[in-house]
C-alpha cells in the first residue's frame, strides 16, 4: 500500500478549503463568522450594545442603585412624588428621576423594576424553550398520532390571545413572580413547539439522520445531538421575539393589577403606580419607567430581527 | 486506478446470503414491491456491484439488509444471513448493534450525509464511542488513523474542521472514513460516487478498492453506471423493477451479457459506441411498480420479447453463480 507514493494523484484536487483564499490563519468558526455578519447592520450593533447594556444595569441594580427600594427603612414616605432632580428633605439625597408615590427613588425602583421584568422574561423563555422544543422534537421525529394530538393541543393553544389565558392563570394561580413565569410559560410553549417541529419536520428527512441510524446511535442520541443543533436558529429568533413577548405580557398583567406584588414593583408596576398622577403634572411616574420598558421591548426585537436576517439562509447575501 | 496486481477479492466465506428477499411498501395507490425475490450472496474482500435504473429497488436492498425501512414498507418475505446469521426480524437494539459496527453505510451525497453543525472530530468519535466503550483520545486517535487510511492530508486539522470547509471529495473521504472505522465485514456504498466529478469519483474508487483488499471487508457497491462498476467490482448482479435480472462475474456480465435488458445498458455507455454512430438505447421508460406487465417485466421494452414472455421467467444457472432471469438468454449478443 504505497499511500505516500500516489498522493500527487490521490490528493484531492481542489486544495483544502480550510485555509483558503481568505489568508488569515485564524480558523473560521461557525460563531466568529455569525458575529461578523450580525454587525453588518449599524442599527443592529446599537441595539445589541444597549441590550448588553440594559442587561448589565438589571444585572448591577443591587450596586449601583441609590437606594434600594425594597428596604423600607430607606425609603421616606414623605419624599412621594417628588418632581426629576428634587433632594430629599431628610437624607439630602438627590432623586434624579424624581420619586414615586410611596416616596421611592425612581432611578432606584426602575433599576430593580428592570431587573425583574428581565427575569421573568427570560426565566419564562428559558423554560418555555426546553418544554415547546422537547415536545417539538418528539412529534417531527416519532410523527403519527402522537404528532396529531400534541399539534392539536398547540393549536388550540394558539387559538387563544395570550393575554386571556394568561389573565386567567393569574386569577386563579394569585400573585407572585412564580406564578406569572407559570402563566407565561403556558402562553408560550406553543410557539416554540410549532417552531422547532416545523424545522425539524425538514430535518429528520435530510440524509444525515439516515446515516445517524446506520451507523446505529440510539433515537435519543440522534433527536438531541443532531436534529436538535440544527433546529436551532429559527429556535433562537423565536425566543428572541418570545422573551420580548414576555416582557411585556409581564407589564400588561402587572399594569392590570394581577402580576407581581406591590412590594416587587416590576416596569409595568411603576407605569400603574404612576398612571393615576399622570394627568396631574406628576409625569415622571409612569414615564421613566415607560421608556426603559419600550428601550428594552425595542432592543430585544432589533437584535433578534437581524438574528432572523443573518440565520435564514433564504436571504443570504 | 485500479490497484495493480490486485487479486481478485471474494476468496474468503460468505459474509451476506440474501435469500428470496421481498420488501413491499403499502401505500395508497397499492402494494409497491421495490424488492421481490432478490437473491444474491457476498464473500469477504469481494466488491458486488448492484446496477440499476433508479426505481430498481438497488437501494431499498440495501436499506433492507440494515433493517431501515420505514412505514409504510415492510421486509415481507426472504433471508437475510449476515455471517451466518439470520437478522430479518432482530429486534431494534441487535440491528443497532449491527449498524455501524459490522454492516456500514456509505450515501450518495457528501453534502448531506455529514451533519453540517457538527465537526468531523464530534461526528467521527461518535461513531466509534457508539460500539466501543473506549476513551475520548483513544476514540480520536482512531478518527485520525481512519482519515490517514482513505489519503486525507493532515488529519488534525481536517479532524476540528466543519463540512462545509472541506470539498466534495474530501468530505466522501471522510464518510468512508467513518464508514471503514470500526473495521466492519460489509460496507453497503449507495451510489457513493455520483455527486463527484470525475477525477475525484476515480480516487474514491480507488481508496474503496484498497481499503476492501486491505482489510478483507466485503462492499457492496449500489450504483446506476455500468462503467463504474466494471472496473471495481468483483461479481455485478443487475437489477430491473425490484428483481434481479443478471448476476455473475464482472468480466462475464459486461463481457457476455445474459440478459437484454443488461444489453441495452451495456449498449448505452457512449464507449461502447462508435463515433457518429447513434446511441444504442432501451426504448421507454422503468415500468411503474404498481402496474408491472405480466410475466417478464423487461418484456415491454424488450425487443427480443414476444408472447411467450407473458409468464414470469424462471432464473436460469448457467454455471454457479451466473445466473439469468429470461426464457431466452443472449449469447454473444444475439438471441438463441
Amino acid at each position: 500500500m504505497s499511500v505516500a507514493g500516489d498522493e500527487t494523484t490521490v490528493a484531492d484536487g481542489a486544495a483544502p478549503v480550510i485555509e483558503g483564499a481568505k489568508g488569515p490563519v485564524v480558523a473560521e468558526t461557525p460563531f466568529r463568522r455569525f458575529l461578523s455578519e450580525f454587525l453588518e447592520s449599524p442599527v443592529a450593533a446599537i441595539a445589541l450594545a444597549a441590550l448588553v447594556m440594559i442587561v448589565v444595569l438589571a444585572l448591577a441594580a443591587p450596586w449601583i442603585a441609590p437606594q434600594n427600594p425594597y428596604d423600607l427603612g430607606a425609603v421616606d414616605v414623605m419624599d412621594n412624588r417628588l418632581p426629576p432632580g428634587a433632594t430629599s428633605m431628610s437624607t439630602g439625597m438627590v432623586y434624579w428621576l424624581g420619586t414615586d408615590g410611596a416616596g421611592r427613588d425612581l432611578l432606584s425602583a426602575m433599576l430593580y423594576g428592570l431587573r425583574i421584568s428581565l427575569a421573568v422574561g427570560v426565566a419564562s423563555g428559558v423554560i418555555a424553550m426546553a418544554i415547546g422544543a422537547m415536545v417539538g422534537l418528539v412529534a417531527a421525529y416519532v410523527g403519527g398520532r402522537v404528532e396529531q394530538i400534541i399539534m392539536r393541543i398547540v393549536d388550540l393553544q394558539l387559538s387563544f390571545p395570550a393575554i386571556l389565558i394568561a389573565l386567567m392563570l393569574v386569577a386563579v394561580l394569585g400573585k407572585g413572580v412564580d406564578k406569572i413565569i407559570i402563566a407565561l410559560i403556558t402562553v408560550q410553549w406553543a410557539y416554540y413547539a410549532r417552531t422547532v417541529r416545523s424545522s425539524a419536520l425538514v430535518e429528520r428527512r435530510k440524509e444525515y439522520v439516515e446515516a445517524a441510524r446506520c451507523l446505529g446511535l440510539g433515537h435519543s442520541r440522534i433527536l438531541f445531538c443532531h436534529v436538535l443543533p440544527n433546529c436551532l436558529p429559527p429556535l433562537i429568533v423565536v425566543a428572541t421575539v418570545q422573551v420580548a413577548h414576555a416582557v411585556a405580557l409581564e407589564a400588561t398583567l402587572s399594569f392590570l393589577g394581577v402580576g407581581l406584588p406591590q412590594t416587587e414593583p416590576s416596569l409595568g408596576l411603576l407605569i400603574s403606580n404612576g398612571f393615576e398622577y399622570a394627568l396631574s403634572g406628576k409625569y415622571w411616574i409612569s414615564t421613566f419607567p415607560g421608556i426603559a420598558l419600550l428601550l428594552t421591548i425595542m432592543t430585544i426585537n432589533l437584535v433578534g430581527d437581524q438574528l432572523r436576517d443573518v440565520m435564514n439562509p433564504r436571504l443570504k447575501r | 486506478m485500479i490497484v495493480p496486481s490486485a487479486p481478485v477479492g471474494g476468496s474468503g466465506d460468505d459474509v451476506l446470503v440474501v435469500d428470496d428477499l421481498a420488501t413491499h411498501f403499502f401505500t395508497r395507490g397499492g402494494v409497491v414491491k421495490a424488492v421481490d425475490g432478490v437473491s444474491f450472496r457476498v464473500r469477504a474482500g469481494e466488491i458486488l456491484g448492484l446496477v440499476g435504473e433508479s426505481g430498481s429497488g438497488k437501494s431499498i436492498t440495501g436499506f433492507s439488509i440494515l433493517g431501515l425501512i420505514d412505514q409504510p414498507g415492510r421486509i415481507v418475505a426472504g433471508s437475510v444471513r449476515f455471517n451466518g446469521r439470520e437478522i430479518t426480524g432482530l429486534d431494534e437494539p441487535s440491528l443497532r448493534a449491527l449498524r455501524g459496527n459490522r454492516i456500514a453505510m456509505i450515501f450518495q451525497d457528501p453534502m448531506m450525509t455529514l451533519n453540517p453543525v457538527l465537526r468531523i472530530d464530534t461526528q467521527m468519535v461518535e461513531a466509534v464511542q457508539a460500539h466501543a466503550r473506549v476513551s475520548r483520545a483513544e476514540a480520536l486517535e482512531r478518527a485520525r488513523l481512519a482519515l490517514e487510511q482513505v489519503g486525507i492530508p493532515a488529519p488534525e486539522r481536517r479532524l476540528k474542521a466543519y463540512p462545509h470547509e472541506l470539498s466534495g471529495g474530501m468530505r466522501q473521504r471522510v464518510a468512508i472514513a467513518i464508514a471503514f472505522i470500526n473495521k466492519p465485514d460489509l460496507i453497503i456504498a449507495d451510489e457513493p460516487t455520483t455527486a463527484l466529478d470525475v477525477t475525484i469519483q476515480a480516487q474514491i474508487l480507488y481508496e474503496a478498492q484498497k481499503l476492501c483488499r486491505e482489510t478483507g471487508t466485503a462492499m457492496i457497491w449500489i450504483t446506476h453506471d455500468l462503467a463504474v462498476v466494471s472496473s471495481l467490482a468483483d461479481r455485478i448482479a443487475v437489477m430491473y423493477a425490484g428483481r434481479i435480472v443478471e448476476q455473475g462475474r464482472a468480466a462475464d456480465v459486461i463481457g457476455a451479457p445474459l440478459h437484454p435488458y443488461t444489453e441495452g445498458l451495456i449498449g448505452s455507455v457512449p464507449s461502447h459506441n462508435k463515433r457518429g454512430e447513434p446511441l444504442v438505447q432501451i426504448p421507454g421508460m422503468t415500468p411503474s411498480l404498481l402496474s408491472l406487465p405480466k410475466g417478464c417485466a423487461f418484456s415491454t421494452r424488450c425487443r427480443y420479447a414476444d408472447a411467450a414472455c407473458r409468464v414470469p421467467p424462471p432464473v436460469l444457472s448457467l454455471a454457479e453463480g451466473r445466473d439469468v432471469r429470461c426464457i431466452r438468454p443472449l449469447t454473444g449478443g444475439r438471441a438463441a
